[in-house]
């Protein structure tokens, strides 16, 4: 039943046996996964390899994490390429050597109920090794009640539904008794979709072939508090960033400037002679930025996202004007100023600020409108406008040509989607109109995204 | 006194008894860096204990703490060695006048003259030490460059001198916070070790072992409480450390139970900002009220 377009392929003959090759074959999928493998750094793979012993999966998994993957990130992806590449290498051996495992009889004894039970106490207790037998009779079931989708996603999700287990809800006020730790569900999860791809391997009698990890599956397991934390992070490391990127670029400067005092002060040293010139240091230059950040309902996630973001920029620039805006805009440059905390500011834009009219859809023309009116005297080829928003305009008129004046005015005008670029000028989203008058736009639902954001307007002095 | 760890078991017995409870990954870093001789950067949040694993390790191995406390501006004189420039001016004007200038200009480039910084002083130790740049994502990049040739080759080049060898190879720990991207360079030349947060059990054995009056439910409670603080988006979360603090502060207080009044007197030796305490008071200190986390344990 596998389809002969995805399951189809032979079994990929292996190289050369040995642990040798296994390990580079590792380091070449790694490597396609975007994680920088040295040779060095397999040099000290082997050599770490050579003190640990290799029965304990953990060890060899910890001696090759520890050298490979320098940075959480890496390990995590390694993490989720280990158990891939040597859960196919096992079944690429059993297909070739002909291994069939016996498949578990009596399915039709079990209660289904009884089985729930044993299941939440199990993923409760967190026992790895039950959890697997367990994930194996719950397949078993599920088959008898009728047949797969043949989609390893919707299979997995089906059991989930059928056994009735919830994870635990975040900052549930009082504890549910039907679920359990989503940590172990997850954990369960995984390993019912292993046993899968075990059947469908053995029925198909070969492997499918491997794709690249999704964006889903790199990304950092999180939930939202470690979401708004984990912006936080990557603002303050953004923040050191740009604090540190004017100093590289001192010293570049043909015409120094002489510091007359400190020269005169260091010439003490040698006798009132000023044998040691002292220059003043050149300050990088502070541009003038104006963010206008759309906290409308269509971007609710993303608007925490980027208030998040906001908050931290005005702790990193002096002149910095910030707007929000749904159907009108309102400046909340002395919000951000008077309050520190995050989730002051917050409540103070949700109660205070008067961005929605009537309807709360965004209307983007009526804002350009309302923007250029406030700021036309103040802006200067000095200035950067950014745009934090989906370009959804409900399908009012978009007003592309007030942007343009307004871009026209301003240095540089950036606009950040917080939507993957693949749905733009999909329905209301008139991205089309405007990215024509912007410096650059940029889509950024991920921190990663955002670091590349980052880089491009630290720049800023260029211009 | 076991110099260096013959297998992991050992590495992760040693680091106990020094106080210190080790994962199976720090233990098997730990083992490795001593086996291979390769530095280890320890990355992870601030209050982790990747301070105290160095401190761990010295004690573990009998080895000598040697600290470099990186921050902005660190450089070379503060770091690897500094002429004595002093002391090089009395000699010239004690001996000048007898010898020669070549003479006395021999004389003071020699190791008389040198004062030795943490790095040079790790290196040229006769007994084997436990280095520790703590910090190095403090900084910048030009340090991290120097630091290339001690951590990879373990020597140290002064123009007037030569090249100085290491006379016995020191166990590198560098940490960082993660506040900056170190170098491919630096971090291609180490270990790498991740440290986070340890899960319930985990710090309810290491709270056991620094305060072992205070009672089983207590701790575990005290625990629950410490991580559902962390769970929050607080300006600097709780680290081990201020844990093991409030234990040991609820034991001298002689407290019965942690609830909301309880919370609310000792907290500030757990959250340390005022708009961080506003917060936990309000979300942690109201659940304690309704006595949810006693339901959960009792049920």
């Amino acid at each position: 039943m596998g389809t002969p377009g995805l399951y189809g392929g032979m079994p990929e003959p292996p190289g050369p046996p040995g642990m040798a090759p296994r390990l580079l074959e590792f380091a070449d999928e790694l490597r396609r996964e975007g994680v920088a493998v040295g040779t060095s750094e397999l040099l000290d793979a082997f050599d770490a390899l050579d003190a640990v012993s290799w029965t304990s999966q953990v060890d060899f998994r910890e001696a090759l994490a520890t050298t490979l993957a320098k940075s959480q990130e890496d390990r995590h992806v390694l993490d989720v390429l280990f158990d891939r590449f040597f859960f196919r290498a096992v079944e690429r051996e059993a297909v070739n050597r002909g291994l069939i495992e016996e498949r578990f009889q009596g399915a039709e004894g079990l209660d289904l109920d009884a089985l729930r039970e044993r299941i939440r106490d199990a993923l409760r207790a967190g026992s790895d090794g039950e959890m697997r037998d367990l994930a194996r009779l719950a397949i078993a079931a599920f088959g008898r009640q009728g047949e797969g989708s043949g989609v390893i996603g919707v299979d997995v999700q089906r059991i989930r539904r059928t056994l009735g287990l919830k994870g635990e809800r975040l900052g549930a006020e009082l504890p549910d008794p039907d679920a359990v730790p989503r940590d172990a569900l997850a954990e369960f999860e995984q390993h019912v979709r292993r046993e899968l791809e075990r059947q469908m391997i053995e029925r198909t009698r070969s492997l499918p072939p491997a794709k690249p990890l999704r964006e889903f599956d790199r990304s950092l397991p999180s939930n939202p508090a470690q979401d708004l934390s984990q912006v936080h992070r990557v603002v303050a490391q953004m923040k050191r960033r740009l604090a540190s990127h004017g100093r590289e670029h001192r010293g570049r400067r043909r015409s120094w400037q002489v510091d007359v005092r400190r020269t005169m002060r260091a010439s003490l040293q040698t006798g009132g002679v000023p044998l040691d010139l002292k220059y003043r240091p050149r300050r990088p230059r502070r541009p003038e930025l104006y963010v206008l950040c759309d906290v409308s309902t269509s971007v609710t996630s993303a608007s925490v996202f980027f208030l998040s973001v906001l908050h931290a920029l005005h702790d990193q620039f002096r002149k910095l004007r910030s707007f929000v805006f749904v159907e009108r805009i309102s400046e909340v440059t002395d919000v951000f100023e008077r309050e520190r905390s995050f989730e002051a500011v917050s409540r103070r834009i949700a109660t205070d600020a008067g961005v929605a009219d009537v309807s709360g859809y965004t209307d983007y023309g009526r804002v350009w409108l309302e923007f250029l009116e406030k700021v036309v005297d103040d802006l200067d080829p000095r200035s950067t406008v950014i745009v934090l928003g989906d370009a959804r305009t409900n399908g009012r008129e978009p007003h592309a040509q007030v942007l343009a004046e307004v871009a026209e005015r301003a240095g540089r005008t950036f606009w950040i989607n917080p939507e993957p670029r693949l749905y733009w000028n999909y329905g209301d989203s008139v991205m089309s109109a405007y990215e024509p008058f912007c410096d650059g736009v940029f889509e950024c639902w991920t921190t990663k995204q955002l670091e590349t954001f980052v880089n491009a307007i630290a720049d800023i002095k260029t211009f | 006194m076991s110099d260096e760890f013959q297998t992991i078991e050992e590495a992760r017995k040693g680091l106990g008894e020094a106080g210190y409870l080790a994962d199976e990954s720090t233990a098997l870093v730990t083992f490795l860096a001593g086996r291979l001789g390769k530095p280890v950067l320890v990355e992870g949040p601030a209050g982790v204990g990747k301070t105290e694993l160095a401190k761990a390790v010295s004690r573990a191995t009998g080895r000598e703490l040697i600290r470099l406390q990186c921050y902005e501006g660190l450089d070379e004189a503060k770091a690897l060695y500094e002429w004595n420039y002093r002391k090089q001016l009395l000699r010239i004007q004690t001996e000048a006048r007898e010898a020669g200038w070549e003479q006395v200009k021999d004389d003071i480039f020699g190791e008389d003259f040198l004062l030795p910084r943490p790095l040079l002083t790790a290196i040229s130790s006769e007994q084997p030490v436990v280095l520790l740049i703590d910090e190095i994502d403090k900084t910048d990049q030009e340090f991290e460059a120097m630091l290339l040739e001690v951590l990879s080759d373990f020597q140290i080049s002064i123009p007037e001198l030569g090249r100085v060898d290491a006379r016995t190879r020191p166990l590198v720990l560098l940490t960082s916070n993660n506040s900056r991207e170190l170098t491919e360079a630096l971090k291609r030349r180490c270990l790498y070790l991740w440290l986070d947060y340890p899960n319930v059990e985990r710090e309810l054995e290491i709270v056991h072992l620094h305060a072992p009056e205070l009672d089983e439910g207590m701790a575990r409670k005290l625990v629950e409480v410490v991580h559902m603080v962390r769970a929050l988006d607080l300006k600097k979360p709780p680290s081990i450390a201020e844990s093991i603090d409030w234990a040991r502060a609820l034991l001298l207080l002689g407290a019965e139970d942690i609830d909301q009044a309880m919370l609310q007197k000792t907290m500030s030796i757990i959250v340390k900002h005022r708009t961080d305490l506003d917060l936990v008071a309000e979300r942690v200190g109201v659940k304690l009220g309704n006595g949810i986390l006693g339901a959960q344990r009792a049920g």
